[in-house]
């Protein structure tokens, strides 16, 4: 609720200097939004702005630039570039995927089912770092490197950024599934899950965007 | 407009959505690029206009007929540099004669986005309780039984807070006369009366002039 009720004494105490026994007022915030969302929110946002510029110039080349046929001709074959896109369909159902492992692990803390928050954790990160190693591999057999043409080097850029983020996403799970394990989090006190799924799911959301338009349109 | 990723259920929804919007792309993109192109355009726009339209629809809140006995009357007057205007006062007074009235001010802690989304709320809380001690103090000199809260920093979600928390039979909603209401302009009132399923009253207060009228009481179901 945002209506709090603060009486006059609450408000003269909580600002109130030298007496030992008093203690910093409590916090206030929004109903609407936690200062936690807040940041996640933020952090996404700028996030966005980050993809936003890499696809800029992923569209600069195609679009502006006017390159025919798409994608380019590849100057050591002389045939197009060959885009994975069946292994990435098949990392984007991977990844899809642990979202759902994401969610129920979420779902499971909120109903106080350790086992499947645990469970659904594990396999969170599993999945996650199988999509990871797929895309490492993938890039050893794509063929070309980040220096060949500009196509080369916006699709590097735009799936290797993804692919950081993936990591670091890994590192965050890893944090949360050491943490589940050691019996923290409950119904009542879980934002960590939270925001980490928020994340997971942003990530999600981003290589959707990023397959659908570098490997498939 | 709501945050999409505003938890984690709604960041995982937001994730099924963007594979169906990607999904009609792609089919459309296969029968044609000008298809898919179409779709992509079709498809962003009914967002947008989705968005905007969810963003103005108001759902009244349902209000539950406060269980007090009768011949009480509990008024929830929700102001903010006006709250000490003597329309208001006198308002609340006429509207208190001949009951047992209780009345309850929220005066909703004003702040700028920016501190807003920064959760830095404190000076807007401070100031806002300053506002709330001096009405409560004149309306107590008046006879009134007057308690009152610091509210939302949105007036809107400060006046569904005092409903849900005091059950009210009426509103008033006190604001600077239209040409310096920000409230107005961002239609706060309007907005109560399409939200909120109890009579309210609308009471205009010029603190730079010393004898104003209120505008007509405006009541709504």
């Amino acid at each position: 609720m945002g209506a709090r009720a603060v009486s006059a004494a609450a408000g003269a105490q909580g600002h109130g200097h030298g007496d030992a026994t008093l203690h910093p007022p409590p916090i206030h915030y929004s109903s609407r939004i936690a200062p936690v969302i807040v940041g996640i929110f933020l952090f996404i946002g700028s996030e966005i702005m980050l993809f936003g510029s890499f696809f800029t110039v992923y569209f600069f080349d195609r679009v502006v630039n006017n390159v025919h046929p798409w994608p380019p001709i590849d100057p050591a074959t002389g045939h197009p570039f060959e885009r994975p896109w069946f292994v990435a369909l098949v990392n984007t159902c991977i990844l899809v995927t642990s979202s759902f492992t994401m969610h129920w692990a979420t779902v499971s803390v909120k109903r106080n089912n350790r086992a499947g928050f645990q469970a659904g954790m594990v396999l969170t990160i599993l999945l996650g770092l199988t999509f990871l190693l797929t895309q490492v591999i993938e890039y050893h057999r794509l063929g070309f490197n980040t220096s060949d043409t500009a196509f080369a080097a916006t699709f590097f850029g735009l799936t290797g950024l993804h692919g950081c983020h993936v990591f670091i996403g890994l590192l965050i799970l890893t944090v949360m599934a050491v943490r589940a394990f050691r019996g923290h989090f409950s119904p009542e006190h879980h934002h960590g899950i939270e925001v980490g799924g928020i994340y997971w799911h942003f990530v999600d959301v981003m290589w959707i965007v990023v397959y659908v338009t570098v490997y498939i349109l | 407009m709501r945050n999409p990723f505003r938890s984690e259920e709604e960041a995982f929804r937001f994730v099924w959505l963007t594979i169906l919007y990607s999904a009609l792309i792609v089919a459309g993109s296969f029968i044609n690029v000008w298809v898919g192109l179409a779709v992509f355009l079709v498809e962003t726009a009914f967002i947008v206009w989705w968005i905007f339209r969810r963003g103005r629809r108001e759902q009244p809140i349902p209000q539950v007929p406060p269980p007090h006995p009768e011949g009480e009357r509990r008024i929830l007057v929700v102001a903010n540099e006006t709250v000490g205007g003597e329309p208001l006062l006198q308002e609340i007074r006429r509207r208190s004669e001949g009951v047992d009235e209780h009345v309850f001010v929220v005066v909703p802690a004003l702040n700028s986005p920016i501190r807003h989304w920064t959760s830095d709320e404190d000076g807007a809380r401070e100031a806002a309780q300053k506002r709330l001690e001096d009405s409560l103090a004149s309306l107590r000199a008046s006879g009134v039984d007057a308690r009152g809260e610091i509210g939302d920093s949105d007036p809107l979600q400060a006046i569904e807070d005092g409903i849900r928390t005091y059950a009210p039979d009426e509103l008033i909603i006190s604001t600077h006369p239209p040409e310096r209401s920000h409230w107005l302009e961002r239609g706060v009132v309007a907005g109560a009366r399409e939200r909120f399923a109890l009579p309210v009253t609308h009471v205009v207060v010029d603190l730079g002039m010393p004898s104003v009228g209120s505008e007509p009481p405006g009541l709504q179901k």
